[in-house]
């Protein structure tokens, strides 16, 4: 009853205004320690068996709180937030109840924590940043502190992200959370999905939907199969997909809900490869990402063990990595040579037509191949397979399998001209924002190579674009090829490709093992390079498919 | 060849002829582009290019540039151009960056001539020199153009647009040396083609990527632009500043425009998504497009007009794989279509019509306001005898003015004010919402108010409802004996509204009544000064109502004054009864005289056993109590609901709807209830009655209604120093760093309510700007602004 009565309010703490704040704070402060009272006068007077469950529902209520609050004093843009939650985690600890402590290392598993920015040391732009996403959200997530290492870009993802969850649109604010859910399931990846249950329940979504897609309304079941395919295998979009969610009668989806739709998808898909690509740690307050038992216990997080990454790995790293810093660092070079080499021979060295078209194959064709040696098959834990069906429906090597990727121009059907009118007449602004995000993400430089400075990357990002969109088989008439073999060594591609595509396979060897002289804030830049590549990838076969459905 | 020059000078010199007329290309067309002689097009798209013929009947395949059995991509063109001077001479631009020059003059079967690997991307456009035999211009997606002299190997200038990527580049048929390139970024440049360092000049002409341009073919310095944003401007250059003299909203954005031969104001444009069609606009008339070319299925890609002074001929390729000449006779006008009537009430009630003049000249029965208001709105402009379609669309417009207070609909405006939609116990709105329309006048409302509340208000119903139910009857133990107290007074007030009926029809206005209410609420005032002792029978009703206002403010006060009214609620009835009975009746045959009574089955339905209860009213409780489900009434309640919503009354069928709650919701479909919220919500917007229009929002179940308090929250403001918009934040300006609230009369950061004006961006505390502006007429900040607040 008493918790009931005391519903304790967060977003008072979003305020700008400090006295809010700090009111927000005192209220919490109180309900907080009532919790505490209460608990512990139940722990001293009543031992009836009949109350452990009423006691173990209130201590699981206070623990959450406690967690909550734990983010709170680590991850809050506000100073006097940070401090004063602080305070009160260490009064309830005075009063013997045990309080949660951050696991893991920092926002990112891959990242050292002291390489990433600490929350309180960030200049006035950033803070700015943090406080409107703090602002509208009522917490400051792992992506924005790792993605914060490219300010500019950051700005843009928020702003589009904000738009997509939470202003003017055709979906009801809990679809498109749920369709965020849906999105981030098909590469399990559980951060985005325990993100987006919590904001799903927030917004007044119903909790049924969460034990399956199921029990989703049947507009969503229907998506469910342009989801599949979208992740996987956008090429096989076609004209019908469109149609069938359109024409399904009293469950059929309106073409502006569509594009909204898929517009949330491909941002899912792609944030998921993010949240993989640069091992974004559990946030602290969701599960996993704190824990309550006493240090010396464990020292490594679950993730880790799922994806095989044991502590001991990254002193194996380090070592090795100490034996060959010699030799990366030739690899910085041989990269800046191989770039000069390329600049100065474009114009002799003509390569035949022929010749162009089988390079785009060869690479297409070999993009298939790359991948990283240990295939083993990750089960997905069931928390998060339940969200969608099908869970053997992957990426899957096609030409091994007989099958071929068909090329599609992107002169023929390009995001500038095509994609973004069709984004933006269907949903107004979405189309200028995203198009915004892009042409941030592909033109980000700031004219440094590892150690380099002033280097022109221009030719380096592009291969890597192009990479990208050549693995989903389309092609740029105007670009050779033979460049990306030339730029690109094989465990770069590898994690390219595994980000990419499999995400939920990324390993920590795998980004230590590409491009170990380059600074961790330029490998964050090519996972933005990688995101925005397959969401424009993603997007423009769907929004081709709609054309042709309209048409 | 010499069968081609054959037909050119077959050709050359007579008037074109021909029909609306397509033929099928064997793959999607790109660009297409008219030989001079008018009798010869080219098409070129990613894997055709070819030559046709344009005969009188038909297209007729002349040539096919694309030889050799291996596809290049060199021949995958993004545009082809013919040259305007030598008729042998094309240029085409691939997709994988080469330009290549095509000399149909030569003898083997490959006429390629030239080929220019000079671009490192897409090139989007070539253009020949309009008198100058070998002078080519290209412009590609790397940013750069280049010039080419043909009699050359290589380009003999670059010219470097700072920018992502050229999208087309247009020399000026007037200036020699001059021309224009639109870029990705919303840019247009103008060069000297002699100075490759830097451009004559720039500006930003679009938002998003400008994707053509054409020069005027006659007016110097005409520059027609479309872009991505979806509009076309018209750009005079001869002036100091490029100034935008003309600018046509169209659907989709705009691929290319091309200004039509022989008049001045006309252009032709085709959209690069979604829209198929050829429009050709006046650009004086933005709105609606002069003609409409629909014979494509799919995206048009390229444009051409036939011949460069002729205005009826155009040639258009698409995606859709066809080639198409069109007729301009044969056009279908969209003015044709469009309705030249139009109707609109003004905020005072005026009316105002335009209708075709035809119409109106043949209407004899009305006037016209005013000799000098009635004027054909479309036509403003002197007629041009150039326009094919002169005085298709002309109308009248006349104004009429109501009589005064004829349509007054302040009834509505108070209702919607006064009621009381949630909030309360469901006895207390019933009663409240009942006294605000007796007040009124409208007493059949006021009645049906009254009856909701007995039915679902008795005693008997509340242990089979729900808790909240219940504990609004606990609140007010003596409601159900003030029922049937109630409705004694409804006797005299029935037969005043039967009277009022008789003799207004449906209007229900508020004119005539207004005088009987007025009486009411002095009657009311001496009520006040007598207490319990009540004189006449009719009043009882407002008495109570009076009660109820006070009941929610002091609810300690007013119980102990209960058992006073309870008491002469005993008596009432028995001394009312004979007068009572016969109301009933009288009541239903009225109605059934009365004009509308067509949808009133509902009314006269529900009123049974509402008649048949009170006429001994201790026994009538027990016997619907008892005996009758709350869902007894539902059908007789939603029938009623329909009946006021038919008559118009979308306000009683909300507040009912709303103040009921779940109790009937569920037997009406959602789309009804759908259909009244949305009508409602329109009404009380129209009257600027924002509050309560929030209010119907939020309370509505409904959650296509409720969610349209969540749109369109955003609130744009302007700093107050700088005048820029804010972006990212609502209250510090990133320009200029400050606080963007500050009052501007005490100087303080303003928390809570605070005003400005929307004229200058200043404003501030609420009170203070009151009072400043009660002073004086200027803006506080001292800005010179006149402001005003209302």
């Amino acid at each position: 009853m008493a918790e009931g009565e005391h519903e304790v309010r967060w977003d008072g703490l979003c305020s700008r205004d400090s006295s809010t704040r700090e009111t927000a704070l005192e209220n919490i402060r109180q309900s907080v320690f009532r919790k505490a009272e209460y608990l512990r006068s139940m722990k001293e007077t009543l031992h009836r068996p009949s109350d452990g469950l009423s006691n173990a529902v209130s201590l699981d209520g206070l623990n959450k709180l406690l967690a909550h609050l734990l983010m709170l004093s680590k991850r809050c843009p506000f100073k006097d937030v940070r401090e004063k939650s602080g305070c009160i985690l260490k009064s309830v600890e005075e009063l013997g109840i045990r309080i949660p402590r951050p696991l893991g290392h920092g926002p990112s598993r891959f990242i050292p924590e002291k390489e990433i920015l600490q929350v309180g040391s960030e200049d006035a732009q950033m803070h700015a940043l943090f406080a409107d996403s703090f602002a509208a959200l009522g917490r400051l997530d792992n992506i924005t502190l790792v993605m914060v290492f490219h300010p500019q870009y950051l700005e843009s993802f928020l702003k589009t992200q904000h738009y997509l969850l939470q202003m003017d649109g055709p979906l009801p604010l809990h679809y498109r959370h749920y369709i965020g859910i849906m999105a981030a399931a098909r590469h399990q990846c559980s951060y985005l999905v325990n993100l987006h249950v919590n904001d799903f329940l927030h917004v007044g979504g119903d909790p049924k939907w969460l034990n399956g897609l199921e029990n989703a309304p049947q507009k969503l079941q229907n998506l469910g199969e342009l989801n599949k395919v979208l992740a996987h295998r956008p090429w096989l979009i076609t004209k019908e997909h469109i149609e069938g969610l359109l024409k399904a009668e009293e469950h059929s989806w309106s073409l502006a809900e569509l594009v909204h739709a898929v517009v949330l998808l491909t941002h899912y898909h792609s944030l998921a490869s993010f949240t993989f690509g640069c091992g974004i740690s559990p946030e602290i307050h969701c599960d996993g990402g704190h824990t309550f038992r006493p240090p010396s216990v464990s020292n490594y997080c679950l993730c880790d063990i799922t994806n095989g990454n044991h502590s001991v790995d990254e002193v194996q790293i380090n070592s090795a990595g100490n034996i060959s810093v010699s030799d990366s660092f030739f690899e910085v070079e041989a990269l800046m040579e191989k770039m000069r080499q390329l600049q100065a021979c474009r114009d002799e060295e003509e390569a035949s037509q022929e010749e162009m078209a089988s390079r785009f194959e060869m690479e297409k064709r070999e993009s298939m191949f790359v991948f990283s040696s240990d295939d083993d098959e990750v089960t997905p834990t069931r928390d998060v397979s339940r969200h969608f069906e099908d869970t053997s429906y992957g990426y899957k090597d096609f030409s091994r399998h007989g099958m071929h990727v068909p090329t599609f121009r992107v002169q023929d059907y390009c995001w500038e001209d095509h994609g973004y009118s069709l984004v933006n007449r269907l949903y107004p602004d979405v189309g200028q924002l995203i198009d915004e995000k892009f042409h941030i993400a592909y033109n980000l430089t700031y004219n440094t190579m590892a150690m380099h400075k002033d280097v022109d990357t221009s030719m380096l990002r592009r291969a890597i674009w192009n990479y990208i969109h050549c693995m989903f088989g389309i092609r740029y008439d105007d670009y050779d090829y033979g460049e990306i073999n030339q730029l690109l060594d094989r465990s770069f591609k590898v994690y390219i490709k595994t980000v990419v595509c499999t995400p939920e396979k990324v390993t920590k060897r795998m980004y230590d093992s590409f491009w170990r002289q380059f600074k961790h804030s330029e490998k964050v830049h090519v996972n933005l390079l990688l995101i925005e590549a397959r969401m424009q990838a993603e997007l423009l076969y769907a929004l081709r498919a709609i054309t042709r459905y309209m048409t | 060849m010499e069968k081609m020059s054959r037909v050119t000078t077959a050709l050359s010199g007579s008037a074109l002829t021909g029909r609306t007329m397509h033929c099928h290309l064997d793959a999607p067309a790109n660009a297409i582009s008219v030989c001079r002689d008018a009798a010869q097009v080219v098409v070129a798209g990613r894997s055709i290019f070819k030559i046709y013929a344009i005969e009188e009947e038909q297209f007729v395949e002349k040539l096919n540039l694309r030889v050799g059995r291996k596809p290049s991509l060199n021949l995958s063109c993004a545009d082809v151009v013919w040259h305007q001077m030598d008729e042998n001479l094309l240029a085409t631009a691939a997709t994988n960056g080469v330009v290549v020059t095509w000399n149909l003059g030569r003898p083997s079967r490959n006429k390629q001539d030239q080929l220019f690997t000079e671009h490192k991307r897409t090139v989007n456009k070539v253009c020949f020199h309009p008198t100058e035999a070998h002078v080519l211009l290209s412009g590609s997606q790397d940013g750069f153009m280049k010039c080419f002299d043909l009699r050359r190997k290589d380009s003999v200038s670059t010219f470097s647009g700072q920018s992502e990527s050229v999208r087309d580049v247009q020399f000026s048929i007037r200036d020699y040396f001059t021309f224009a390139s639109t870029f990705e970024n919303g840019n247009v440049q103008l060069w000297d083609i002699r100075r490759p360092d830097r451009c004559e000049r720039m500006f930003t002409a679009h938002n998003g990527p400008v994707f053509c341009c054409d020069w005027h073919p006659e007016d110097r310095g005409w520059l027609a632009t479309g872009g991505r944003d979806k509009m076309v401007k018209v750009w005079d250059m001869t002036t100091h500043r490029a100034k935008e003299m003309h600018c046509v909203q169209t659907i989709a954005s705009v691929a290319r425009v091309k200004w039509r031969p022989e008049c001045r104001h006309h252009l032709a444009t085709c959209s690069m998504m979604v829209d198929h069609n050829i429009y050709v606009w006046d650009v004086r008339r933005p709105f609606v497009p002069a003609a409409m070319f629909e014979e494509h299925r799919d995206v048009t890609t390229g444009i051409a007009w036939r011949h460069p002074h002729d205005p009826s001929f155009l040639l258009s390729g698409s995606k859709d794989s066809t080639l198409c000449q069109h007729l301009f006779r044969d056009a279908s006008q969209p003015v044709e279509r469009a309705n030249p009537e139009g109707l609109c009430y003004g905020l005072f009630g005026d009316l105002a019509f335009a209708a075709k003049e035809s119409l109106v000249a043949t209407e004899s029965g009305r006037k016209p306001y005013g000799g000098d208001r009635r004027h054909p709105i479309f036509f403003k402009r002197k007629l041009d005898p150039a326009e094919p379609f002169s005085g298709l669309a002309s109308s009248a417009l006349s104004v009429f003015e109501t009589e005064l207070g004829g349509g007054s609909m302040s009834w509505f405006v108070d209702t919607a004010e006064r009621y009381a939609l949630a909030g309360r116990p469901l006895a207390e709105l019933c009663d409240h919402n009942a006294k605000v329309a007796r007040e009124l006048g409208r007493n059949q409302v006021a009645q049906t108010w009254t009856m909701l509340r007995i039915i679902y208000c008795s005693p008997g119903l509340v242990p089979s409802t729900n808790l909240n139910h219940s504990m609004g009857k606990g609140s007010s133990c003596g409601l159900p004996l003030m029922n049937s107290f109630n409705l004694k007074d409804m006797g005299p007030g029935l037969g005043s509204e039967t009277r009022l009926d008789r003799s207004k029809g449906d209007t229900r206005s508020d004119t005539v009544l207004l005088d009987s209410s007025a009486t009411l609420i002095t009657n009311e005032d001496n009520e006040e000064t007598e207490g319990s002792d009540v004189p006449a029978d009719y009043l009882l009703g407002d008495v109570e109502g009076e009660e109820d206002e006070l009941y929610p403010l002091d609810p300690e006060h007013v119980h102990p004054e209960e058992p006073e009214y309870v008491l002469p609620q005993e008596a009432f009835p028995l001394r009312h009864e004979i007068v009572d009975t016969p109301s009933g009746p009288e009541h239903l045959q009225d109605k059934a005289d009365s004009p509308h009574v067509s949808g009133s089955e509902a009314d006269t339905a529900s009123l049974v056993p509402v008649d048949s209860s009170f006429s001994l009213l201790s026994v009538s409780h027990a016997l619907y109590d008892n005996r009758l489900p709350p869902d007894f009434f539902s059908v007789l309640v939603r029938d009623m609901l329909r009946f006021y919503a038919e008559q118009g009354d979308v306000q009683m069928a909300v507040s009912v709807l709303i103040v009921l709650g779940e109790r009937v919701r569920k037997d009406i479909d959602e789309q009804t209830q759908e259909h009244w919220y949305t009508s409602y919500i329109d009404l009380l917007q129209r009257f600027c009655l924002w509050n309560v229009s929030n209010e119907v929002v939020k309370l509505s179940t409904s959650r296509s209604i409720s969610c349209l308090n969540q749109a369109s929250t955003t609130l744009h403001v302007n700093c107050s120093h700088c005048k820029r918009p804010m972006s990212s934040r609502g209250w510090v300006c990133d320009r200029c760093h400050r606080c963007a609230s500050m009052c501007a009369v005490c100087h303080h950061v303003v928390k809570g309510l605070f005003v400005w004006c929307q004229g200058c961006s200043h404003g501030g505390h609420l009170q203070h700007i009151m009072k400043w502006l009660e002073g004086s007429s200027q803006c506080p900040a001292g800005c010179g602004h006149l402001c005003e607040y209302s």
